[in-house]
């Protein structure tokens, strides 16, 4: 499913010691999440789409519209604010109207779009309220409706659900992804918690220091990571070597792979792959290698350990595997990973 | 903060507020109750009350009228000399009322540079008449409103003015139906400091205006004036002018300063 590019963008942001260069797609009804650490230029990117920054260099273009050399008022635009930025002295509903008003709409007709819009969110009962009196949850959903009503092409949101509780997260995101199905133009999301892009966008594109480091659909990101940053996101192990056939040459490892590849390689496995022992093993599985315990900590209802040494490694084991092995920081340990848990790709 | 206060500072303290509260206390104290209501009820009285407060609020809505535009250009806007602008703007504040007085004659005086050019256009002289006393007043407070409006517009948050303008609205909508609502607090302080200003205004409203009874004779005007003659009188009108002060500020303190 390849729906027609509406968005094309070119975005240069030029700052002090810092610069912003990402070339962006986006389809009609496609929902692409900008994917980054805090930095990295994603809440640049959305600004500079929106009009509220000024592009140095590239173009913009919507719907083959030259975009970037109209102000933000001109700009078929929806953004949804990190905290939402209601305004504080009108009403739910007149903060949904206030966009159809300043396209022209009468009172009238602005406020029966914005009772609408309201409804379809599930607030048609709180349309009177003013933002004050309204939950985070229902603020957000405000928040949205305000940003559809001006019937956008181009729906920008900013960290839609991080100033949202775990709770209400959660149905807030559920909630999120239905009127994102319903929404027929290009959506651009901008977020830090992996979960969130995975579960709201079609296509991810990770940022890194204001650039684009990977892109592609969720799950070839999560299988594929190409930096640690994103390695670390989806929760893998990743490696960079020189690959021959099935080993992989990384730093002064050599480790075997089930797929045999040539060139410089990623090397990516899971936590839950990597098997710890106190001695070295016997039968020697091909992948072995010796490292210290950095730290142990809880993860889910396994226990995470870090290794340091020639591999650094991040290993999954059960709480009883813990208090066999003695996993005490600075001890030594052997790790191992079977080939065939591993996953090479070109880098 | 508990324990036991410092003495060199609550004796000064204490010193200060006495000085400030003594006065207004001998205003009361000496003040002749029991022919009060007949006092009050004198018609030049009630004639420069009257004036008093319809000059001040005509003064404070033109200060609102040119005063918040100002304040926006102040807070809003970069260009070169902005800084040096707003300073001017201030001057009022601490040049003697009397100077400013002076300075409006030579300007909006009947021989002066522009008083000259509305008189012989126009027919239209403003020196010593009620529109002179609006304007003294007006030149005087206006710095007062336009510096509370121009902190509001600093403290306001201005990622709403960017939320509407992503929503479709010009420049001139943002600022009518976001930023304007945004910093009403600061608004009615300002305008509030400006009127009371307005209401006491002495050295330029005299200078400019004249003093007339019944058109350019203010309550501050006829206390001073009754002080020589009357001082009996003058304590009245002091206090009708305590009162009325008192009164609005507690008002409007509780129901808009209070909340900003």
């Amino acid at each position: 499913m390849n729906p027609p590019v509406i968005l094309s963008a070119r975005l240069v942001v030029d700052r002090p010691a810092f610069r912003l260069d990402i070339d962006l797609q986006a389809g009609a009804g496609e929902v692409v999440a900008l994917l980054g650490p805090n930095g990295a230029g994603k809440t640049t990117a959305l600004r500079a789409l929106a009009g509220l920054i000024a592009l140095s260099d590239g173009q913009i273009t919507l719907d083959g519209r030259l975009l970037h050399t109209l102000p933000p008022e001109n700009r078929p635009i929806g953004v949804v604010f990190q905290d939402y930025l209601l305004f504080p002295h009108l009403s739910a509903l007149d903060n949904v109207a206030f966009g159809p008003r300043c396209q022209g709409a009468s009172k009238a007709e602005a406020r029966r779009a914005a009772a609408e819009l309201l409804a379809r969110v599930g607030l048609a009962e709180r349309a009177s309220a003013k933002p004050r009196q309204l939950s985070g949850g229902q603020a957000q959903r405000v928040a949205l409706a305000r940003a559809l009503a001006v019937r956008p092409r181009l729906l920008l949101l900013d960290e839609p659900l991080a100033a949202l509780d775990a709770h209400t997260r959660l149905e807030t995101r559920s909630r999120l992804r239905r009127h994102l199905a319903d929404f027929d133009g290009a959506t651009i999301l901008v977020t830090h918690d992996p979960l969130e892009a995975m579960v709201l966008a079609d296509r991810l594109v990770v940022i890194e220091n204001g650039a684009v480091v990977q892109q592609g659909s969720p799950a070839e990101i999560a299988r594929r990571p190409r930096t640690d940053y994103v390695a670390r996101l989806v929760g893998l192990n990743l490696y960079r070597g020189a690959a021959e056939g099935t080993r992989v040459k990384v730093g002064e490892l050599l480790m075997h792979t089930a797929e045999p590849i040539d060139g410089p390689a990623f090397v990516a496995f899971s936590p839950a792959a990597v098997a710890l022992y106190r001695s070295r093993p016997d039968g020697s599985p091909r992948n072995l290698w010796q490292g210290a315990i950095e730290g142990v900590e809880r993860h889910g209802d396994n226990v995470r350990v870090h290794l340091r040494g020639p591999l650094p490694v991040v290993a999954d084991v059960t709480p009883a595997a813990v208090a066999e092995l003695d996993l005490s920081p600075g001890r030594q340990v052997w790790a191992s990973v079977k080939a065939a848990e591993t996953h090479a790709y070109p880098a | 903060m508990s324990g036991r206060l410092p003495r060199p500072l609550v004796v000064p303290a204490v010193l200060g507020l006495v000085f400030l509260v003594l006065p207004l206390a001998g205003l009361l104290i000496r003040a002749p109750w029991s022919t009060l209501p007949a006092r009050l009820a004198e018609p030049q009285v009630l004639q420069a009350l009257r004036l008093s407060l319809v000059t001040a609020t005509v003064a404070t809505a033109i200060c609102l009228l040119l005063g918040v535009p100002l304040a926006w250009l102040l807070a809003r806007t970069a260009f070169p000399g902005r800084r040096l602008l707003r300073a001017l703007v201030t001057v009022p504040l601490v040049l003697p009322p009397v100077v400013g007085g002076v300075a409006l004659l030579l300007v909006l005086g009947r021989r002066g540079l522009v008083g000259s050019w509305l008189d012989q256009t126009f027919g239209v002289t403003l020196p010593f008449t009620t529109a002179g006393v609006v304007i003294a007043e007006a030149f005087v407070a206006m710095p007062f409103l336009v510096i509370s409006v121009e902190g509001a517009l600093r403290g306001a948050d201005r990622r709403f003015e960017e939320a509407a303008a992503t929503l479709g609205a010009s420049r001139w909508t943002v600022f009518r139906r976001v930023t304007l609502p945004l910093i009403t607090p600061g608004v009615l302080a300002g305008a509030v400091l400006c009127w009371a200003r307005a209401l006491g205004e002495f050295g330029a409203t005299i200078t400019f205006a004249g003093n007339f009874p019944g058109t350019t004779q203010t309550m501050p005007l006829a206390v001073y004036l009754a002080l020589e003659t009357e001082p009996e009188a003058a304590v009245v009108l002091s206090l009708v002018l305590l009162a009325v002060s008192v009164i609005i500020l507690a008002s409007l303190r509780e129901r808009w300063v209070g909340g900003a």
